[in-house]
């Protein structure tokens, strides 16, 4: 690497949980160029944080999944798989009210500064069209109860927050 | 990840095991289809039972091999599959779309 790259900082949301009042906690952030080697290496690290934040087994494997597709769509669309790019990843706490109790959850940030994303191809594909291609966001959208997009000045952001289905844990 | 070829007469057997993801399913991509198109191996084999995790990517390099082995008239069958294999075929709805043995005997007696 010839030089450091700036890395992208995440931008203002305008979710319901930001205009509430409650501001997600930072449990953990990440820094990385956009290699594909990395891939395994943030899969591990969501594994173990999804682990210990009380997340059951199928939803660490759901939420591990879900990163790395949208990682990898990084990669891919947004940095044309040049391997040198910067990708911030932020963790933090969230929660919301959910049927009179309150929700804790995790909210993951991922930020590029790559092209700017085509929201036509957001979508995904029919999963009865037996073809490659477009698995990874019906993965994702499966895998979260938010997935945003967003863009503002030259940084991408995909905000996905998943929670936990029991209050009693504490993220 | 890991992969490696065993052939008998006309079957092809790919070993494979680790994370395949998107650093290398297009080897795992690339061997499959030199198999099926160069090779032109008449059934071609998967063994999944290795494999820890396998991405979106992954999973398209295996429709590819099994509509590359339509297109010619041959077979292209996993085996074994791992129970994180399994979970993303059954995510993808596409556990029904692929000839899938428990283990190598029964695919080679099929």
């Amino acid at each position: 690497m010839s030089r450091m790259k700036t890395f992208p900082l995440p931008t203002e949301s305008n979710d319901q949980e930001q205009k509430s009042g409650h501001r997600g906690c930072l449990l953990l952030m990440l820094a990385l160029y956009s290699n594909p080697k990395w891939l395994s290496v943030v899969r591990g690290t969501v594994e173990r944080l999804t682990e210990t934040l009380g997340f059951p087994a199928v939803q660490v494997r759901s939420i591990t999944r879900a990163v790395d597709e949208a990682l990898t769509n990084i990669v891919r669309h947004s940095y044309g798989n040049r391997p040198d790019q910067p990708i911030a990843m932020y963790f933090r706490k969230t929660q919301r009210g959910h049927d009179g109790a309150v929700q804790q959850g995790l909210e993951i940030l991922l930020c590029d500064q790559g092209s700017a994303v085509d929201m036509n191809k957001l979508r995904g594909r029919p999963l009865k069209q037996i073809r490659p291609g477009g698995l990874g966001l019906h993965w994702i959208r499966q895998a979260m109860d938010t997935v945003e997009f967003t863009r503002k000045g030259p940084t991408n952001q995909l905000r996905l927050v998943k929670y936990l289905t029991r209050t009693s844990n504490t993220p | 990840m890991q992969i490696s070829a065993r052939r008998h007469d006309k079957t092809t057997i790919f070993d494979v095991s680790g994370d395949i993801d998107f650093a290398n399913s297009p080897e795992v991509r690339q061997s499959v289809l030199r198999e099926i198109r160069e090779i032109r191996a008449s059934r071609v084999v998967m063994n999944l039972s290795q494999v820890r995790y396998i991405d979106s990517s992954g999973v398209a390099s295996l429709i590819e091999g099994l509509k590359a082995s339509r297109d010619l008239g041959s077979r292209f069958i996993l085996i074994g599959l791992s129970a994180p294999a399994r979970e993303v075929l059954q995510l993808s709805r596409l556990i029904k779309v692929f000839e899938i043995y428990d283990n190598e005997e029964q695919a080679l007696a099929s």
